[in-house]
């Protein structure tokens, strides 16, 4: 249905062209679901709007041919392109509410493809409009069919965006990371139901995704890209029991799943052992009945209603949940960068909670409580270089301000290598740091006071599987030599079980669920927990290495 | 859903309007600040030339100034109400009367000026952003930076040095009408409405070829910054993630550029406009000086001429009441374009 | 705002001085070298111009008024014989003084405001905000007459409408680069890292607000340049005989209908070409200030 043989992609930049896909080539039965995996840069998006030949400006097709029922789209006019587009080949997008115009209502968008395609007439438009916001299972469509993208929920703007794919009953839907910027229980039910609508209507599908989980879970087969190249393809049971290509087996091992160990996620020249840890002992934390309430517009928010948990010292704890849940905002309130509504934050038996965060940076007990911010591009001011990042806890925090210029460039080299990041790279800009590196950056700063409770805001959620994978591991490396306590937020279970002892599960502000790492994810009691665990993609469990 | 959206705009709306409350206040309290820190004694100007020290104390009281500055500011408030400015010392009519017979040449002027402006910047905005490097590309750049260093009087200067003195086919720069010609009866003081209305076309075209350099003059002032906010606007629009969505839906050209792309890029252009008006009402007093245009410009700086600050103030505080409207307008034109108004989306 | 969050000594010397970075912007972009090159020949005329110009600018000649432009007499002569080349030149000085002091105030006031408003938000932003508002409620240049007719016809008040007129613009910029970084996560990172609010918004936050302002100050200074001719064109501020562009061109006006053009076109030419090289100054005065241009 759909082959593509060497096809080259390149970009004009101010520093020459750019390959993005140098030769690929693969094929598409009619009803086949292939996934295209690859890590950031890998060349999968550019692949796909290639195909559809909408690249953005500077982009053009070099080389190689793509022939679609007979077709080739390289050669097509853009005439033949127009009637390509949406009638036989539809495409979904990362970030959904971005994807629909904001100014125009839903159903007038959909009524611009159908009447483009001659699916319908001006006069049944409306009638037609409704009917397709119906087959994506959109509930009351009447009422949404009036609705701007603004007055959605992501996972409802997805469904549209769906449904304008769908519109003219292509043949072929591309799906582009269509799961980016999604809860992971609307992500479930976005997949489902693009999954379900594909095989209904017997359609091929190229699904475009970071996360070779989830292509195992919704592709028959799929090719695996890297630096513009495919570097293998095959089912993916194969490709998890038995990958050809070392970089295949890098993402496989990377990919969390079940049954694997934190060491295991690394290459297995890599695996040294974990070393010992100090066993959880006395509380360093106790929160007790937090709650935050903010004034919103419409009325009180109450973010957090109650929340009481212990943290032990050196333990190693997870808070879960979806956006909303109250994790952040709890993290926020014992971080002290956001003060408590009432209850209280007992550190080592003082109360936290009753000092004002306007004044805790000057609070001696600063030092001791450090956190390592989600994005790590976000939380590094670039106007700093890294070493200037890495020194300004040292200087500031009381006590090693006294540090001369000689000890505290050797005490920023002590944390740099502690943190694997190459001395070399300390001068460097954020904007001249890889993500890896800047996510290390932010270790090492976080970790310079020597604090004993280090709060882990979803640390790798905006890296590439194979550095989440190396970061996690440096983080429990750190730990054990440096005897740390962690509270680990994030949205992913799987994650978090790798690097926790114990897991709370929030949901609306409170906590649902509560217990060691691996009874919660063997055996969840919480029907919430349990939807969180069947909604994250399962990657095939692969015999231990 | 709709109904509920609909009825949110209104409420927008509403509060958009009450928001210009404090602005309007706000601008009374400054030009009641501006009056009060005259130079000189308004006491003795206002008693005139031939005033006693007893007439200049009576004068003092009469015009409130021997009472505390907020109860001058009441007074102040009282005389507005009565919509009463003052008496203008070089024409000896109320400013306000003055004020009302000279504004429609502004505005008239004016909205010439911008309508001619938005017809040239706008479709060269888009399409510079629609063929990045091109030629037109190439000249709208020229043309917007060149076009913020033109100080406007001489702009006006060059162009009646060109059109007038060199190529004479612009008639003599002074006023609206060549004297040989009548004002048309005045109906809304726009000549070129009014003499449309008695179907005077002579007299309408008179008109036109009085007005045709000084709009051009504002015109060439205000390109720049419309065509600049277009072009950005436009070229924002069409990396936009929904152009892409359009376009993967097979939607024609046209239909992605201008349903798509330009409905949305028009948003941040009209709120440029806001402070284009800023800039043009400012650079209409310098115009209508070179063109002896008979507006409140003009007014404003022969008041200056002679010291009659009650004049200068007087149009102070018009200009600034207009502008309020002119961007109550502005901000009523975008509820209509973008349905997130009045929502924290927006 | 001079706390450099390093003290020199800690820092290993750098790949490339802040000289050798303004360097590199300016002959990475021709046009930015161009205005550069430009400014400082508007800075030498400021400067030196008085010392340099073949007449006085002040002397009148009635003998030889209205000359048109010669060898010598480059630009001509006025009305009363004087050299129009010289007043040019030396009318310099005050146009370009009116600007850059005009600037430099609303910049520093713009700066305190915008920050604070931005970073504190609530009733210290809404009330910041509505001053604001009200001043841009008035159209600026406007305004501008209002205040120089109301404190009285000097030099020094021009300086001061002008500055006023331009702080709206200031603190909106900074305003909004600071209310997008109150919550980042490097200005978190800040006050975990043991800074106060003060030190985080001086040293962490607002210096990443200089590259759009570096833009601002561009435009401003075109902007405050013409503002100061136009105020001076209908008879506020500067007065005959004092050189200036603006008085300038409004005396050459007089005589453009019967075509004595140079009287107004040079002065004219003169004033565009310093708005048109602050303009063009714009990117390239971000470029210096913005890290990201470092390689």
């Amino acid at each position: 249905m759909l082959s593509v043989k060497d096809l080259q992609v390149a970009f004009r930049t101010r520093r020459g062209e750019v390959n993005a896909v140098r030769g690929i080539s693969f094929e598409l039965a009619r009803g086949e679901r292939l996934g295209i995996v690859g890590e950031s840069g890998s060349g999968k998006s550019v692949t796909s709007y290639a195909l559809m030949r909408i690249l953005d400006a500077g982009g053009r097709i070099k080389a190689g041919e793509a022939v679609y029922s007979g077709l080739d789209l390289r050669r097509a006019s853009e005439r033949e392109m127009k009637d390509i587009r949406g009638r036989e080949i539809g495409m979904i997008f990362q970030n959904p509410r971005a994807a629909l115009n904001p100014i125009r209502k839903v159903g007038h968008q959909l009524e611009d493809v159908l009447i483009r395609h001659a699916r319908t007439t001006r006069a049944k438009a409306r009638g037609a409009a409704i009917a397709a916001l119906e087959a994506v299972k959109i509930r009351d469509a009447a009422a949404r069919y009036d609705a701007y993208p603004f007055e959605l929920s992501g996972g409802m703007c997805q469904r549209v965006v769906i449904a304008i794919a769908l519109a003219c009953d292509p043949r072929l839907l591309i799906c582009d990371e269509p799961t980016t910027g999604l809860d992971i229980t609307t992500q479930k039910a976005v997949m489902d139901l693009v999954d379900e609508l594909v095989r209904d209507r017997a359609m091929s599908s190229i699904l475009i995704t970071h996360d070779l989980g989830l292509a195992s879970q919704y592709c028959d087969r799929i090719v695996v890209m890297k630096d513009g190249e495919i570097v293998e393809e095959g089912a993916p049971a194969r490709l998890f029991t038995a990958p050809a290509h070392a970089y295949t087996r890098k993402l496989v091992d990377a990919t969390p799943r079940v049954g694997a160990s934190l060491r295991s996620l690394l290459p297995e020249e890599a695996r040294t052992p974990l070393p010992p840890r100090a066993v959880p002992d006395r509380p360093l934390v106790e929160i007790r009945d937090l709650v935050k309430t903010y004034q919103g517009k419409s009325g009180p928010v109450h973010a957090v209603k109650g929340v009481s948990f212990t943290l032990h010292e050196g333990e190693s704890l997870g808070l879960v949940g979806e956006s909303g849940c109250g994790k952040s905002t709890t993290s926020s309130m014992l971080v002290r960068l956001l003060d408590r509504t009432s209850g209280q934050i007992l550190f080592r038996g003082e109360d936290l909670g009753a000092i004002p965060a306007a004044g805790f940076a000057r609070h001696p007990l600063r030092s001791r409580i450090q956190m390592v911010f989600q994005d790590a591009t976000d939380s590094l001011n670039p106007r700093a270089a890294a070493r200037d990042a890495i020194a300004e806890p040292l200087r500031r925090l009381s006590g090693l301000s006294g540090l001369s210029g000689a000890a505290m460039a050797a005490r920023v080299a002590e944390l740099a290598r502690l943190t694997g990041l190459p001395e070399h790279l300390l001068d460097r800009y954020p904007h001249q740091l890889s993500g890896g590196q800047k996510a290390r950056v932010g270790i090492a700063r976080a970790i310079a006071p020597e604090p004993d409770l280090l709060i882990l805001d979803e640390p790798t959620a905006a890296l590439d599987v194979s550095i989440q994978a190396v970061v996690l591991n440096l983080l429990a490396d750190l730990r054990a030599r440096l005897g740390m306590s962690y509270l680990f937020v994030s949205h992913d279970l799987n994650v978090v079980r790798l690097l926790c002892d114990r897991v709370i599960v929030m949901q609306g502000g409170e906590i649902v669920e509560e217990g060691p790492a691996e009874r919660v994810m063997s055996a969840p009691a919480h029907p919430y927990t349990r939807a969180l665990l069947s909604a994250a993609p399962r990657a095939p469990a692969r015999p231990a290495a | 859903m709709a109904a509920g959206g609909t009825s949110r705009r209104i409420g927008a709306v509403g509060s958009r309007i009450l928001q210009a409350v404090p602005v309007v206040f706000g601008v009374i309290v400054i030009s009641f600040l501006l009056t009060r820190a005259l130079p000189g004694d308004p006491a003795v100007q206002f008693a005139g030339q031939m005033a006693t020290k007893e007439s200049i104390e009576e004068t003092r009281v009469k015009l409130g100034l021997d009472k505390s500055l907020p109860e001058q500011f009441l007074v102040y408030l009282g005389q507005l109400a009565r919509g009463d400015l003052g008496q203008s010392v070089s024409t000896g009519q109320p400013v306000t009367r003055d004020l009302a017979n000279r504004l429609p040449a502004s505005l008239e002027l004016t909205f010439c000026a911008l309508i001619l402006s938005c017809l040239i910047a706008i479709p060269l905005g888009v399409m510079a952003a629609t063929r990045p490097g091109s030629a037109v590309d190439q000249v709208c750049r020229i043309l917007v930076t060149a076009g913020v260093s033109l100080p406007t009087f001489f702009t006006g200067v060059l162009l009646i040095y060109v059109f007038y003195y060199i190529l004479g086919i612009a008639p003599s720069p002074l006023g609206r009408l060549d004297f040989l010609y009548i004002e048309p009866p005045k109906v809304t003081g726009f000549f070129l409405v009014d003499a449309a209305l008695i179907g005077d076309w002579e007299t309408w075209g008179a008109a036109l070829r009085q007005l045709i350099l000084p709009a051009s003059t504002l015109a060439l002032f205000t390109l720049a910054p419309i065509a600049r906010m277009t072009r950005a606007a436009m070229l924002s629009a069409l990396s936009a993630d929904y152009i892409r969505t359009a376009r993967a839906a097979g939607l024609g050209r046209a239909r992605v550029l201008y349903g798509y792309a330009f409905r949305n890029a028009l948003l941040p252009v009209v709120t440029t406009l806001g402070m284009v008006f800023s800039f043009v009402l400012g650079a209409n007093v310098l115009v209508e000086k070179v063109f002896a245009w008979p507006g409140i410009g003009s007014y404003a700086v022969e008041a200056l001429v002679v010291s009659d600050y009650a004049a200068v103030q007087g149009f102070v505080l018009a200009m600034a009441l207009l502008f309020v409207c002119l961007n109550l307008v502005i901000d009523l034109a975008y509820s209509v374009i973008d349905p997130r108004f009045g929502t924290e989306a927006q | 705002m001079t706390d450099v969050p390093l003290s020199p000594a800690a820092v290993p010397p750098r790949r490339q001085g802040f000289a050798g970075h303004v360097g590199h912007v300016l002959r990475e972009n021709p046009v930015t070298g161009l205005s550069f090159a430009m400014f400082a020949g508007l800075v030498l005329a400021a400067v030196a111009g008085p010392a340099l110009v073949p007449y006085d600018p002040l002397a009148t000649d009635a003998a030889n008024a209205l000359q048109a432009p010669s060898g010598a007499h480059w630009f001509g002569t006025d009305n009363l014989g004087r050299d129009v080349f010289s007043r040019v030149v030396v009318a310099t000085r005050l146009d370009l003084m009116i600007s850059v002091l005009a600037v430099a105030v609303s910049f520093v006031v713009g700066s305190v405001l915008g920050a604070v408003a931005g970073y504190r938000g609530g009733w210290t932003d809404a009330v910041t905000s509505r001053v604001l508002d009200t001043i841009m409620a008035f159209p600026l240049f406007v305004l501008a007459m209002g205040i120089v007719a109301a404190l009285g016809n000097s030099v020094a008040n021009i300086i001061w409408a002008t500055a006023i007129i331009n702080i709206p613009f200031y603190a909106r910029v900074v305003r909004a680069e600071v209310n997008i970084r109150r919550e980042a996560g490097f200005t978190l990172a800040a006050k975990l890292a043991g800074n106060s609010d003060a030190r985080v918004l001086a040293v962490h936050i607002f210096p990443n607000a200089l590259p759009p302002m570096m833009v601002q100050v561009s435009l401003n200074l075109g902007w405050s340049i013409l503002n100061a001719a136009g105020l001076s064109f209908i008879g506020l501020g500067v007065r005959p005989p004092t050189p200036e562009w603006g008085i300038m061109v409004a005396e050459g006006a007089n005589y453009i209908i019967s075509g004595e053009w140079w009287m107004a076109v040079f002065p004219g030419l003169a004033l565009m070409l310093a708005v048109f090289t602050f303009n063009l100054m714009g990117d390239g005065l971000r470029d210096i200030v913005d890290p990201r241009r470092r390689t």
